[in-house]
């Protein structure tokens, strides 16, 4: 097939992202400079397009920042936001602290297991999120497992269940798929002559290692670590289940101004907000080389 | 020489695996529980199944997730494969910079944010929110995924066979369609089941998007999750995980042998 052809079959899938992924985000970049009002849909202006450009005029006119001020003034916002950026960040390292050796380990095994071992880390990824976050709560609930089994060994019970701890346990129990894989993926590829090498000019294999293995890995590490902190920091299942009341990630906030408070246009600003603060690690995540990402 | 695992690195992948299949697997056991309390053992028992299949609501809501997954995967099967052929085969075209960035953008983009501004688009759009508006919800952030398992397939494949074809004066599109194609149909399959998986597990674009009278069954299940641990949404927890765990396993059995015969 000529590439001109080939091409041709782009034309339905960009046409397709364009209608469901990049025009909607113009609609929540315009919902945020709208304003809440008790209506259906509920907020304004409307386009009155029967008014022809004067229509369209005064539609722009009407439009402002109010929202984003409101964000700005209202602490409530600005907690969220770094607690959302904190949470993902001590997620982030966490999983990288138990993701590499992980990872590592598995390279290391024959080809056999080594699959099969893979094959375990990947499989509970495609199991429902809400289903194995729901199975955290039965274990730490005040009455749950681990305190019975606390307990059963003559221990004090602990109460982690709505607590911003439970939420990094959630974080790390979900994402450590997405952490071991790219990981995997460059520590696979490594030659292993060069530890050899390093090893005859006189390196333990301790310092092979570090001098080695983990500075050649380290495009796994940014992969992994933006292909978990990305989406962490906009999640809503895991600190709305498992985090007190006190605990506010943005993915929440956005949640509750539309559902609870009806305030699509809050809601608009701060998924621009989370949006404009994830692009920065989005597009570095989409310069990783592709061979990382598999 | 491969060296061996040393014993930290076997107690590395012990312990990750305990920690990922712990909370599933006392998940799957106390869905047999007699008892309705979650921490106590009250012998085996499989009334929370039969308490399931009395439940209406949920059976309705498995019944449209199942919908929504088999129609959304396919859609996006079939744009993820012309995208595929497009990133793979087209070489650089205009708009290949914006089809690649839209795709991976989809892949780490928050939920929420998706499904907030798909909703503001069908209200845009005064299209009624209901099992259609899911569905095509669905199929836009599974596009992604399957686009990405298709494209890894079809870069590794001999392109040889192809071109010998059409040297013999084969059509291309005739020569695509009875070479390739057959040659990527594992990671087709592979893409469809894990497009559908996706879109099983769905809450929060499910959410944003569906209107009355097309509860999806995460969205039934979040409201119960909402209200506490009850043994019935163990039952369900327990039959999603089965069905999803054959599904992918079966898909990777399936791409196995593709790569062993190619």
């Amino acid at each position: 097939m000529k590439p001109e052809r080939a091409a041709l079959a782009a034309v339905a899938p960009y046409l397709w992202l364009l209608a469901f992924f990049a025009v909607p985000f113009l609609l929540v970049a315009k919902l945020s400079l709208s304003d809440s009002v008790l209506a259906m849909p509920p907020y304004a202006p409307q386009i009155d397009l029967s008014r022809g450009a004067d229509g369209v005029r005064a539609f722009l006119a009407a439009l402002d920042l109010e929202t984003y001020l409101r964000l700005v003034r209202d602490h409530l916002y600005l907690d969220a936001y770094l607690s959302s950026l904190r949470l993902a960040a001590t997620g982030t390292v966490i999983l990288l602290l138990i993701g590499y050796p992980i990872a590592y380990g598995i390279t290391r095994c024959a080809p056999g297991p080594r699959q099969a071992l893979l094959m375990a880390v990947i499989l509970p990824f495609w199991t429902s999120f809400l289903i194995r976050i729901y199975a955290w709560i039965a274990i730490l609930k005040p009455q749950g497992l681990l305190n019975a089994a606390l307990g059963a060994l003559g221990l004090e019970p602990v109460n982690l269940l709505n607590t911003e701890a439970a939420v990094i346990l959630g974080l790390v129990y979900a994402y450590l798929p997405f952490m071991v894989l790219p990981l995997y993926a460059v520590l696979t590829r490594q030659d292993e002559s060069l530890i050899e090498a390093a090893q005859d000019l006189g390196a333990s294999p301790t310092r092979a290692f570090w001098t080695v293995t983990v500075p050649l890995s380290l495009p796994g590490v940014a992969a992994g670590a933006l292909l978990c902190f990305i989406p962490m920091a906009g999640e809503f299942v895991i600190p709305d289940l498992l985090g007190g009341s006190e605990t506010l990630m943005l993915g929440k906030v956005i949640w509750i101004e539309f559902f609870a408070n009806r305030d699509w246009p809050a809601a608009s600003a701060v998924a621009i907000v989370l949006l404009v603060t994830l692009l920065v690690p989005i597009m570095l995540l989409e310069r990783a080389p592709p061979k990382v990402l598999r | 020489m491969r060296r061996g695992p040393s014993a930290f690195n076997v107690a590395a992948i012990v312990a990750g695996l305990v920690f990922l299949y712990l909370p599933i697997v006392l998940l799957i056991l106390y869905s047999f529980n007699a008892s309705s309390l979650v921490t106590v053992w009250g012998g085996f028992s499989t009334r929370w199944y039969a308490a399931l299949a009395k439940d209406q609501q949920m059976l309705d809501a498995a019944w449209t997730t199942l919908r929504v997954g088999a129609i959304s995967a396919t859609l996006a099967t079939v744009l993820g494969v012309l995208a595929a052929v497009a990133l793979v085969r087209a070489g650089k075209f205009r708009g290949r910079w914006g089809l690649a960035g839209m795709t991976y953008a989809t892949l780490v983009m928050p939920e929420v944010i998706l499904g907030l501004s798909l909703l503001l688009l069908f209200v845009a759009v005064g299209a009624p929110r209901g099992f259609w508006t899911v569905t095509l919800s669905h199929a836009t952030l599974t596009l992604a995924y399957a686009t990405v398992v298709v494209q890894a397939r079809l870069a590794s494949i001999d392109r040889s066979l192809e071109e010998a074809a059409q040297d013999l004066g084969c059509p291309p599109a005739m020569a695509f369609l009875k070479i390739t194609l057959p040659a990527i149909a594992p990671a087709v399959a592979a893409a469809w089941m894990l497009a559908f998986t996706l879109s099983l597990d769905d809450l929060v674009i499910a959410s944003f998007t569906s209107g009355p009278g097309a509860t999806t069954l995460p969205m039934r299940l979040y409201s119960q999750v909402r209200l506490g641990v009850d043994p019935k949404i163990n039952a369900i927890s327990t039959l999603l995980i089965g069905l999803v765990a054959t599904g992918v396993i079966a898909a990777y059995l399936i791409q196995q042998r593709a790569a062993r015969r190619a």
